[in-house]
C-alpha cells in the first residue's frame, strides 16, 4: 500500500531516481526529439507536404471559378446526371466543389503534370478522401482549399466523402480520372 | 463539523470512507454502468452495420445510433466513472470528509439530467450530428443544452475534489504530501477545469447559434476550441486511468513508485504539455501553416507522450520490485509469471496497461505526426486508435478498479467470481483484435462514420480491395466478442451490487477518524532497491519489456514513412 499513501521520505523530491528510471527517460526523450526532427526534415526532403495553402471564399465565388473552368474544359459528361467531366491543362487551376452530397464536377488529369487543385466546401464541413491512393483532407465551408499535386499513377480514383455530413454522406463519390500522357 | 458517525473503516483493505462520499461514490458508478450497458447496447448496433456480413441498420438509424453511441461512451460513460475516481482519491485515500456532500449531489443530479436530455434528443432523431456536431451542421438546441448541463455538473465535481484536498489539509488527515494517485488524480481534475472551459467556450455560442442569436460561427475555429475541449478530455482520461493503475498496483502488490519524483514530474508533464496537443486533429485542416501544426504536435505532444512513456515503464516497474521484495527474483519474469492472473483487478489493469501502450499509443503517435496523417486522417484507423486508448485503456483499468470496489465500497461480494475472472481477457482481447482489425481497414482507406462501405446507392461507386472486407469482417466478430466481454462485466456488476451476498465483517461507522501515515520506507534503502534486480537496475525486466516496445514503435513509424513516400506527390 504506498502509491496511495504519502511518501515515505519527507524529502522526496531529493531522492536520487532509479538508474532503470534515468536510462529510460534518456532513451525516450531522444527517441521524442528524433520523431519532432522527422517533420520539418519531410518539408525538405520529403514529396508528400500539404502546403496549407487556403483561402477565405464564400459559396458564391468559388461556385463561379469553378464554373469558368467547367464551361471551358469540359470533354464529356457522365451518369443520367449528366456530370461534367472536365480535363484542365497541366499546370493550371483546378477546381473542386464539395458539396451535399457530391463532388463536383469530375476531373481527369494527366500523370506526372503538376495541377493546383482548390477545394471547398459549399455547405456543411466534408472530407476529401482520394483512394486507392490514400490522400486525405479536411474540407471547410469558407475556407478555399489548394493543393498542389501530381498524379504519378495512371487509373481511376474515387474521391469519398470521410467527413459524415448527413443522411447522404455514403453516396458523396467523385472521380478524378488520370490518364497517360498523349 | 458534523457530530454524526461518519466514517467506516474497510477491514479488508484498510481504507476508511466518509458515509455521504461513499454514496456518491456509488451513484456516480451505478450511474457510469448504466450508460456504459446503454452504450454497449448501441455498440451492437453500429458492430453489427459495419459488418459487412451484416449491415444492419437502414443508414439514417445507423448514423443515430453512432451519435449516441459515442456521446454516452465517451462523454457520460466515462465522466460518471471518474467523478466517483475522484472523490475515492480525495475522500478516501485521504481519509477525509467530503467538501460540500449536498452540492456533489447537485452536481450528480445536474449530469443526469443534462445526459438525459441530449439522448432524449439525439433520440427524437432531431440531433444526428455525431458527437462532434461540427458546426454549420445544426443540432437541436437541447443537444448542446443536455451537454452544457452535464459539464456544469462535472466542474462542480472538480471543484468538490480540490475542495476536500484543501480540507484534508487544513484538518491534517494525512502526514506529508498527499500520495502519489491523489497527485495523479489531481492532475485529471486539473486538465479537467480546463478541458470544460474549452467546452463552455465553444458550446455555449454554438447553443445560442442553435437558438438563432448568433448568426454565424466559423467551422475551422469551432474545430481549433472544439478539440481544444475534446482532446484535453482526453488527457483527463489518460491522467485517470494512470493513477489508477498506480493504485492497483499498490492494492494488490503493495507497491509504491520506482521514485516519487519521476512519476510526479510526468503527470505534471501531461498538464504542462498536453493541452495544445489538439492540433493533431487539425493536421490536414485548411486554414492553418505547418510550423503551427508542428510545434503543437511535437513540442506539446512528444513531452506528453515521454510522459506516457515514463508512467508505462514506473508502473510495471514498481510492480516488478515489489514481486522482487518478496523473493520473486528468479530469472527476468518470474515476478510477471507469478503475479495473480486469475484477479481481475489485477489482470484488467495489465491488459490495460499492455493495450494502452502498444496499440493506443504507438497508433496514436503515427498519426498524429503531420505528413503521415494524410494517409490516415478520418479513415477507421481514427476510432481504431481511439477505442484502444479509452476502451481497451481507460474502461479496462475502470471495470479493474470495480471488481476492487465491490466488496470494499458497496460491501458484496462478486457473483459468479469465475465470470469475472475471465472477463478482462475476453474483453481486453476482444478489443485488441478489434482495433487493430479496425487500423488495418483504415490503412487500406476504409472510412470511419459510413454506413456502406460498398456504396451500392451511389451512382459513381468504388470498390475496396477483398482485404479490406476480411478486415472489416474481424472487426465485426472481435467487435462483438468484446461486447460479450462487456456485458458479463455489466451482468457481473450488476447483479453483485444489487443482489450479491453482503461482506460479512465488521465495518461500522464511528466518530473517530485515523489519520493516514506516510507509507513505510521499504527495505531498498539499505543497497538501493537496485539490490534485487539486474544490471544495477531495479526493475531488469520491465526494462526488457520497455525496450521491446520501443522497437515495434520504430520499426511501425519507419513503415508509416514509407507508406507515405508512395502517395502522390503533393506540396
Ligand atoms: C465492446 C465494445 C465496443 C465496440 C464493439 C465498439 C464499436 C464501435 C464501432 C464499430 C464504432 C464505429 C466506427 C465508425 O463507423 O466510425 C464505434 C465508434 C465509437 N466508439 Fe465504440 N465500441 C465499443 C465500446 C466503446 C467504448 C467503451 C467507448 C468509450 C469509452 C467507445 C467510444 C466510441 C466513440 C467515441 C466512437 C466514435 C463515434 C463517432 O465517430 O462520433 N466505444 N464503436
Ligand atoms: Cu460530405
Ligand atoms: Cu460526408
Amino acid at each position: 500500500m504506498s502509491s496511495i499513501q504519502p511518501p515515505s521520505e519527507i524529502l522526496w523530491w531529493k531522492q536520487p531516481l532509479d538508474r532503470v528510471e534515468g536510462t529510460w527517460i534518456g532513451i525516450a526523450l531522444v527517441w521524442s526529439l528524433i520523431m519532432f526532427i522527422m517533420m520539418p526534415l519531410w518539408h525538405v526532403y520529403g514529396k508528400q507536404n500539404l502546403s496549407n495553402e487556403a483561402y477565405r471564399t464564400t459559396p458564391e465565388a468559388f461556385q463561379a471559378k469553378t464554373q469558368a473552368m467547367v464551361d471551358q474544359y469540359t470533354v464529356r459528361t457522365e451518369t443520367d446526371m449528366q456530370i461534367p467531366v472536365v480535363r484542365p491543362p497541366p499546370g493550371s487551376d483546378v477546381y473542386l466543389i464539395a458539396r451535399l452530397w457530391q463532388w463536383w464536377p469530375l476531373l481527369e488529369l494527366e500523370k506526372d503534370q503538376t495541377y493546383r487543385l482548390h477545394i471547398a466546401s459549399m455547405d456543411w464541413q466534408h472530407g476529401f478522401s482520394l483512394q486507392p491512393v490514400n490522400i486525405n483532407t479536411q474540407i471547410l465551408p469558407g475556407y478555399e482549399m489548394v493543393i498542389t499535386v501530381t498524379p504519378d499513377t495512371s487509373g481511376d480514383q474515387t474521391i469519398i466523402c470521410n467527413e459524415y455530413c448527413g443522411i447522404g454522406h455514403h453516396n458523396m463519390v467523385g472521380k478524378i480520372y488520370v490518364t497517360e500522357e498523349n | 463539523m458534523s457530530s454524526q458517525p461518519l466514517f467506516r473503516t474497510c477491514p479488508e483493505s484498510g481504507l476508511q470512507f466518509h458515509k455521504p462520499a461513499e454514496w456518491l461514490m456509488r451513484a456516480n458508478a451505478v450511474a457510469a454502468v448504466v450508460l456504459l450497458m446503454f452504450g454497449g447496447l448501441l455498440a451492437v448496433g453500429v458492430t453489427l452495420t459495419r459488418w459487412p456480413a451484416f449491415h444492419l441498420l437502414p443508414a439514417d438509424i445507423f448514423y443515430q445510433v453512432l451519435t449516441l453511441h459515442g456521446i454516452n461512451m465517451l462523454i457520460f460513460w466515462i465522466i460518471f466513472f471518474e467523478i466517483a475516481v475522484l472523490y475515492f482519491c480525495s475522500s478516501t485515500l485521504l481519509r477525509c470528509r467530503l467538501a460540500t456532500p449536498k452540492l456533489a449531489w447537485a452536481a450528480f443530479g445536474l449530469m443526469i439530467g443534462g445526459a438525459v436530455l441530449n439522448n432524449i434528443t439525439v433520440l427524437g432523431g432531431s440531433s444526428t450530428v455525431m458527437m462532434t456536431s461540427y458546426v454549420p451542421m445544426p443540432a437541436a438546441p437541447n443537444f448542446y443544452l443536455g451537454l452544457i448541463l452535464f459539464a456544469v455538473g462535472a466542474l462542480i465535481g472538480c471543484f468538490i475534489f480540490l475542495g476536500t484536498l484543501v480540507i484534508a489539509k487544513e484538518e491534517k488527515t494525512y502526514e506529508g504530501s498527499i500520495p502519489l494517485v491523489t497527485f495523479g488524480a489531481l492532475t485529471a481534475c486539473i486538465i479537467a477545469v480546463f478541458t470544460i472551459a474549452s467546452g463552455a467556450i465553444i458550446l455555449i455560442p454554438t447553443w445560442l447559434w442553435s437558438l438563432g442569436y448568433i448568426a454565424h460561427i466559423d467551422a475551422a475555429m469551432y474545430r481549433l476550441v472544439w478539440w481544444a475541449f475534446g482532446h484535453s478530455s482526453q488527457q483527463i482520461n489518460v491522467a485517470a486511468h494512470v493513477a489508477v493503475w498506480y493504485a492497483i498496483a499498490a492494492i494488490v502488490f503493495g507497491a509504491k513508485p520506482l521514485s516519487e519524483k519521476v512519476s510526479r514530474m510526468a503527470f505534471l508533464l501531461y498538464i504542462a504539455f498536453l493541452q495544445l496537443a489538439s492540433a493533431h486533429h487539425l493536421l490536414v485542416d485548411p486554414g492553418l501553416s505547418s510550423e503551427w501544426k508542428i510545434f503543437n504536435t511535437s513540442y506539446a505532444m512528444y513531452l506528453a507522450v515521454l510522459a506516457s512513456m515514463v508512467h508505462g515503464l514506473t508502473v510495471p516497474g514498481s510492480i516488478e520490485v515489489a514481486q522482487r521484495a518478496k523473493g520473486l527474483t528468479k530469472g527476468l519474469f518470474e515476478w510477471l509469471r507469478k503475479a495473480p492472473w486469475g484477479n481481475p483487478t489485477f489482470s484488467g489493469m495489465f491488459i490495460s496497461l499492455i493495450g494502452f501502450g502498444f496499440i493506443g499509443g504507438i497508433s496514436g503517435v503515427v498519426m498524429g505526426t503531420e505528413q503521415i496523417n494524410i494517409i490516415i486522417h478520418n479513415t477507421i484507423y481514427v476510432p481504431g486508435h481511439f477505442h484502444a486508448t479509452v476502451v481497451l485503456g481507460t474502461t479496462l483499468a475502470f471495470m479493474s478498479l470495480t471488481y476492487f470496489l465491490i466488496p470494499v465500497l458497496f460491501r458484496r461480494q462478486l457473483v459468479f467470481p469465475v465470470l469475472a475472472k475471465w472477463q478482462p481477457y475476453l474483453f481486453g482481447i476482444g478489443m485488441a483484435v478489434f482495433t487493430l482489425a479496425m487500423m488495418g481497414a483504415g490503412t487500406l482507406g476504409v472510412e470511419r462514420r459510413h454506413w456502406d462501405m460498398a456504396f451500392a446507392d451511389s451512382a459513381l461507386g468504388f470498390d475496396y480491395p477483398a482485404s479490406a472486407y476480411t478486415m472489416m469482417g474481424i472487426m465485426g466478430i472481435s467487435g462483438m466478442a468484446a461486447i460479450v466481454g462487456g456485458a458479463v462485466f455489466v451482468l457481473v456488476t450488476v447483479l453483485s451490487v444489487f443482489f450479491g451476498k453482503r461482506v460479512e465483517s465488521e465495518s461500522g461507522y464511528s466518530l473517530a477518524t485515523s489519520r493516514l501515515m506516510r507509507a513505510e520506507p521499504g527495505i531498498e534503502h539499505a543497497g538501493g532497491h537496485a539490490a534485487a534486480g539486474k544490471w544495477g537496475f531495479a526493475a531488469p525486466g520491465t526494462f526488457v519489456f520497455a525496450l521491446f516496445f520501443l522497437a515495434i514503435f520504430v520499426a511501425y513509424y519507419v513503415v508509416n514513412w514509407k507508406y507515405l513516400a508512395s502517395v502522390w506527390p503533393l506540396s
